[in-house]
């Protein structure tokens, strides 16, 4: 009787398993065999070999972490102060959200485009500064690295500034007014309470918007040079999958991207385990 | 700490755009005293202990320490310079912090050396009986532990003034009478000057040394426990320490003696004698001599526990019948009708009793009442039309 309640139980895990299975884990799996073998279906390390051999593919390490590092470090450091500062709500909130909403949901491809006519060598941002003469020529906002570090700012910056929103606005009011009234300034009581209890939020955000940046596709793209200064991995990766159709190659790359990007996280939780020692036991505050 | 005599709080008033939340509040407190803010949900005592803290910014009036200006609605020091501490209803602990972390928060911030800190850390959670605690963090604490966290985080600093805003609302029947008795003896012991914010009458009566009840943001009464339980300003203040059986009457006769009034009064038909307390001069019998000249209604107020079962001599005799009888142990909560009334009786002509004797619903009881607990307030629709005003309230 009770056996068979459990079981029927465990079932409504069914539709989850399969999920993960077919759409996680035989991928991944798929994946990671494809890049530990040849095109014929022999086992090697070889594409593991010749991506560090490459010291052009080795590069697209270095340049995507140059770029995906610093965007995340300004998309979190921007939104920590502006979620610090809206959290008791403010006047045309609902506006503000609404707009930072539009970028995600417009996606990377129509925010390059956008840029691109907005920002570029002859788009309204530089007739606008050369007519108030802060630059004489036109400025290159695009086709560099500046172009993609904006671009992935824009879609980046939202979810990081909704998700520490979320945080903050979490965070009993009165946790500020006790230690206001043992004594802390609005500084002191921003660095010792009200940070230390986004930490959560912060490692949470800093790891999402590093993953979406490290994948950094269309942008480095259109608004970037992906020939050279941001030729990140994905476009190697997409370059042996689909220039020369090499998906042994590509699929190993992609494999080293997870790589990369776990160690990452790893970092950014150990940094949280060590500055929020209540993480484990807090349930509420 | 610096030394003070006395807190001043000079017609404080607050509003939030229309609604005015407190409303001309001026009172002055000793040092050491225990004042205790008392009221209903939404009276304004809360918004008056914030804006007594700073934390909430007053629209008008002045507060004092001594002749020192702390807020005069325009420039005012700062909640974090006020050295006063404060004590949620939730606890509000940092739960990033271990209780030693907790408590250490003030002194920290005020640069005090390791070993003081560590030495003053262990005298406050002695205190409040919490030795073993203070590698803790707040979640692994029950609601009354972490309440007395809070408050030895407080009293560790020494305030001025120390503000409890509901403290014990959180806790469980059995812990709130446990931490109640901890914090009377605490206050023995340390003479901190205190304002408690409570709806709880028990908690106020048993902690205060003087109470202040309000009612939409205005003082009703200020008064020591017994003068406010049994002296009541007007039926809101009665009505709030328990008296009910807010009868609708009539003056019949009236003698004016030096020390109390004595009055006829009918309800429901039923010829009551009353005796009130009120000396000559007090506002009260004003307004009851007043009544009784033009005829005005007016409504009573008697303790439940005040009306007796049975006959006795000397006393007002009213005969009911119970409707409903709530069996609490030692005694009952009779509600009951007077007697030839039926059953569907104006709520105001209910008799409220408590009863040792067994009464089943449906019986006919007899009931005396001393004229000595029977007060008389002007009808309160007849206040908010403004003193003075002419005619009975309809």
């Amino acid at each position: 009787m009770r056996g068979a309640g459990r079981s029927g139980v465990l079932f409504l895990l069914a539709p989850a398993l399969v999920f993960i299975v077919l759409l996680f884990l035989y991928p991944f799996a798929y994946g990671l065999f494809l890049s530990l073998t040849k095109a014929d279906g022999t086992f090697t390390f070889g594409n593991y070999i010749r991506f560090f051999a490459d010291a052009r593919d080795l590069r697209t390490i270095w340049t995507t972490l140059s770029i995906s590092v610093p965007v995340t470090f300004i998309n979190v450091g921007l939104a920590v102060p502006f979620s610090y500062y809206m959290r008791r709500g403010v006047r045309g909130e609902k506006v503000i959200t609404f707009f930072l909403i539009v970028p995600i949901t417009l996606g990377t491809v129509l925010i390059s485009e956008g840029m691109l006519s907005y920002m570029g060598p002859n788009g309204w941002l530089n007739q606008l500064l050369m007519a108030l003469r802060i630059v004489k020529e036109p400025f290159r906002f695009t086709h560099n690295y500046l172009g993609v570090v904006i671009s992935l700012g824009l879609s980046g910056f939202p979810y990081a500034f909704l998700m520490l929103l979320g945080y903050v606005s979490g965070i009993s009011p009165d946790l500020e007014k006790a230690s206001q009234m043992l004594g802390a300034s609005k500084i002191q009581t921003f660095w010792r309470v009200l940070f230390p209890l986004m930490v959560p939020g912060i490692a949470i955000a800093f790891c999402l918007n590093f993953v979406m940046a490290f994948s950094v596709f269309p942008s480095a793209v259109l608004l970037g040079q992906p020939s050279g200064p941001t030729r990140v991995i994905s476009i190697a990766a997409y370059q042996w999958a689909f220039e020369k159709f090499n998906f042994n190659a590509a699929s190993s790359i992609s494999m080293l991207m997870a790589a990369i990007e776990l160690v990452v996280i790893s970092i950014v939780l150990v940094w949280r385990g060590r500055t929020y020692k209540g993480a484990s036991i807090v349930g509420k505050g | 700490m610096k030394d003070f005599k006395r807190i001043s709080v000079r017609r404080m008033t607050k509003r939030f755009g229309d609604r005015t939340a407190v409303r001309d509040f001026s009172l002055e407190f000793g040092k050491g005293e225990f004042v205790t803010f008392l009221g209903p949900s939404g009276c304004g005592k809360s918004t008056a202990l914030n804006c007594i803290t700073g934390l909430i910014p007053i629209t008008s009036g002045e507060i004092f320490i001594d002749d020192e200006c702390i807020d005069d609605s325009r420039d005012k020091v700062p909640p974090e310079k006020r050295e006063f501490g404060m004590v949620f209803q939730n606890y509000a602990l940092f739960p990033h912090l271990t209780v030693r972390e907790n408590v250490a928060f003030g002194l920290k911030l005020r640069r005090l050396g390791k070993a003081e800190v560590e030495r003053r850390v262990g005298e406050a959670l002695k205190l409040v009986h919490l030795e073993g605690y203070a590698a803790k963090y707040p979640a692994q604490m029950s609601g009354g532990e972490q309440q007395r966290v809070a408050i030895a985080r407080c009293i560790v600093l020494e305030p001025r003034l120390l503000l409890l805003d509901e403290p014990l609302s959180n806790l469980d029947a059995k812990l709130r009478v446990e931490l109640r008795y901890e914090l009377k003896a605490l206050h023995e012991r340390l003479k901190v000057t205190t304002i408690y914010v409570t709806h709880d009458q028990t908690e106020a009566l048993a902690l205060s040394d003087r109470i202040v009840v309000l009612k939409l943001g205005a003082i009703q009464q200020v008064g020591s426990p017994s003068e406010i339980f049994s002296n009541p300003a007007n039926l809101f203040v009665a009505d709030f320490v328990g008296y009910k059986n807010a009868w609708a009457a009539r003056i019949e006769t009236m003698k004016e003696t030096a020390g109390v009034l004595e009055a006829g009064i009918k309800v429901q038909g039923h010829a009551l004698n009353v005796r009130l307390p009120y000396p000559e001069g007090d506002r009260r019998r004003a307004a009851i001599v007043e009544a009784f000249r033009s005829g005005c209604e007016v409504r009573t107020a008697i303790r439940p526990e005040d009306i007796k079962v049975g006959s006795f001599p000397g006393m007002n005799s009213l005969r009911c019948v119970a409707s409903l009888v709530e069996y609490q142990g030692h005694s009952s909560q009779v509600s009951a009708s007077f007697a030839g009334d039926g059953a569907e009786a104006d709520s105001r002509a209910r008799i409220d009793l408590r009863s040792a004797i067994r009464v089943d619903e449906g019986d006919t009881v007899d009931t005396a009442i001393s004229p000595d607990d029977i007060l008389v307030f002007p009808d309160p629709s007849s206040e908010a039309a403004g003193e003075g005003a002419q005619g009975c309230p309809t």
